[in-house]
């Protein structure tokens, strides 16, 4: 399966040196439309050779219609088909648009929101409110809200609807909308398109955290980088309490992106597209597949979006139910929710200078917009689009904020998170979730997990560290550091 | 079985890579959904008391390994169930592919009972492979975590 080309793990990939920080993949294939770009350091890049990381990075540079180059970010690691952290556009008419340049977690994203109150404020009660915060917040195998019912057909408006659908209800506050990428919905969503498959697990799981890498953290400012970008953002000294929400589509997404790869794999055949590897399956532009995975994609991307709204609602109650005051007493405002997996249509340069439109996918890539873009909420237009970058567990979490650097170099995006690099079994061998919560809590992290297992999977010497990560970003200028969190608590899946 | 493994778990970074075996393309289909739900929770402790039933059809044997631990995901994320027993009563070529058809057992998951392990996103296409040897079968896939 996709193995028929030769692409095995042992291919080497020859690579340009740009400068410390990118890596350019000439065209040593006949069939790159153009060449690979790797923003990465040494180190980083060394972790890319040992997996088809950048074999990924080349076989999507043979995409129809893929402009400028076929990008892999920092944080890039062996995906499906497409590398995992990684940006590639393609002409809106004459291009593809891929499922796999999405993944199955469609919306896979973070939010923050910040607090008015400082690490000693809540010490004394840490304990209480993440034990409040796990009861409230489903997380875990198969576990959900017993009062957050919904039936297909207020599935299929919620989806339509995205965040105003359950702020209306009264799960958020008006203004949240305004802080979420797309404005928390993407027009174009249409349950048509969205099979009753995808429809019945969706239904099972809304308001749900899951499991895996998804986290619900409370954390504290560490590391003030860019006061006055960071002021923008409600940020204004160190100790300050956050709270960060990583979580997807879970198994409606999951659904929308497996049922669309097998129209896609007929879309190949029907429209004679040549690929390198079977798990690119795309479709045309101007297709009627293509119509279809766009609408039911956003109908995923918009589950997600509400997911975390009501996530988030059900913490403002934890801390109203554990200070006994109202939620508003606290500030608990929406910074800012990004989406870390998603097929966009926008507006980009391309080489001679041209804007074109194009279908930019980004998969573990974060939109990195500058100040000015007709795209972010007017309080932001001055400072530019945060960029929400988590760690790995009991690590530094991380705000940036996007540049027009960005938008000349990698279609506006840049990475998403830390990577892992090491296996899930190979970390239930080195570590045990018993010692990896006491270790945590050595260092004033409390820690409530569904499942002990899951802890030791996710420890973090398992991941890469997303400093790093983050370093290369601000370096190359994608996105630069504004401030750095870390936990205080962990609520794990 | 006991003679042998049924399935193992391959290095893979970022997600579950499988190994399933079986002495025909039956019983490795078999042993891969006992991995499958092995990687959400400890499959001996789940009581195959619940029958039900599962059908899939595909238009090759990749495809059709696919449909079939998809249809297991869906039918425990949608009925909240865990699976650990599968007797695949019938698998056949038939004009436009294969068909498959299974008799599966499991309960409830119930928190207070069960070991919660990862939840599986996707079953995906990517690596796997299916090697026929004369008296042995084996089903490699990554389930993404």
């Amino acid at each position: 399966m996709g193995e028929e080309e030769g692409r095995h793990p042992t291919e080497k990939v020859p690579l340009e040196k740009v400068n410390d920080y990118a890596w350019r993949i000439p065209q040593y294939r006949q069939a790159m439309r153009v060449p690979g770009m790797v923003f990465s350091d040494k180190d980083l890049l060394s972790k890319m050779q040992s997996d088809r990381t950048l074999q990924q990075c080349a076989n999507v540079a043979c995409l129809p219609g893929i402009y400028k180059y076929s990008i892999t970010l920092p944080d890039g690691h062996e995906g499906y088909g497409f590398p995992i952290g990684g940006v590639a556009a393609t002409d809106y008419n004459e291009g593809v648009i891929s499922p796999g340049g999405v993944g199955y977690d469609i919306n896979c994203g973070v939010r923050l929101l910040t607090t008015n109150l400082s690490e000693k404020d809540i010490r004394p009660k840490l304990v209480q409110l993440t034990n409040v915060i796990f009861d409230n917040v489903p997380s875990g195998l198969g576990s959900r809200r017993k009062d957050f019912k919904v039936t297909v057909h207020d599935l299929d408006r919620l989806v339509t609807e995205g965040v105003r659908n359950v702020i209306d209800q009264g799960l958020g506050w008006p203004e949240d909308a305004e802080h979420c990428e797309e404005l928390g919905c993407m027009k174009n969503a249409n349950p048509d398109k969205v099979s009753a498959t995808a429809k019945n697990r969706g239904l099972t799981q809304i308001g749900t955290l899951g499991s895996g890498n998804h986290f619900l953290e409370i954390q504290k400012v560490d590391k003030i980088c860019d006061s006055k970008a960071a002021k923008t953002f409600g940020i204004d000294h160190e100790g300050q309490v956050t709270v960060m929400i990583h979580c997807g589509s879970r198994g409606f997404g999951h659904q929308v992106c497996s049922d669309y790869l097998r129209v896609m794999e007929r879309a190949v055949q029907r429209y004679k597209i040549v690929l390198p590897d079977r798990e690119l399956a795309c479709a045309p532009g101007k297709s009627q597949e293509a119509e279809d995975y766009y609408q039911a994609m956003a109908c995923a991307v918009n589950y997600a979006f509400v997911n975390r709204q009501t996530i988030m609602h059900w913490v403002r109650q934890s801390f109203q139910q554990v200070f006994k005051e109202d939620a508003e007493r606290f500030g608990l405002k929406l910074v800012y929710d990004v989406a870390h997996n998603i097929a966009k249509i926008e507006e980009h340069k391309v080489d001679g200078g041209q804007r074109k439109k194009v279908w930019v996918h980004r998969k573990g890539a974060t939109r990195a917009f500058p100040a000015g873009n007709p795209e972010l909420p007017p309080d932001y237009s001055g400072a530019g689009q945060p960029v929400l970058i988590p760690g790995s567990m009991g690590t530094s979490s991380w705000l940036l904020v996007g540049t027009e650097k960005a938008m000349e170099v990698s279609f506006g995006s840049t990475a998403h998170g830390a990577g892992r690099m090491m296996s899930r079994s190979a970390a239930k061998r080195n570590y045990r979730g018993g010692d990896i919560k006491k270790a945590l809590e050595q260092r004033g992290i409390y820690v409530r997990a569904a499942s002990a297992i899951v802890l030791a999977e996710e420890a973090d010497q398992a991941y890469k560290n997303v400093d790093v990560v983050v370093d290369v970003s601000d370096k190359v200028g994608i996105a630069t550091k504004v401030a750095r969190f870390v936990p205080i608590a962990v609520v794990k899946g | 079985m006991g003679r042998k493994k049924r399935f193992e778990f391959l290095e893979h970074t970022a997600d579950a890579y499988v190994a399933a075996y079986g002495k025909d393309l039956a019983e490795a289909f078999e042993s891969a959904a006992v991995a499958m739900f092995d990687v959400m929770t400890n499959v001996a402790k789940v009581n195959p008391a619940v029958e039900d039933r599962v059908e899939v059809a595909a238009e090759d044997e990749y495809a059709l390994l696919y449909s079939w631990l998809e249809a297991l995901l869906v039918k425990s994320e949608v009925n909240r169930m865990l699976f650990s027993k599968f007797k695949i009563l019938g698998l056949d070529k038939t004009s436009e592919g294969f068909r498959l058809q299974a008799r599966i057992w499991g309960e409830k998951f119930d928190p207070s009972k069960h070991l919660q392990k990862v939840g599986v996103k996707a079953v995906t296409y990517h690596r796997m492979e299916i090697v026929k040897d004369p008296d042995r079968v084996t089903l490699k896939f990554i389930l993404d975590i």
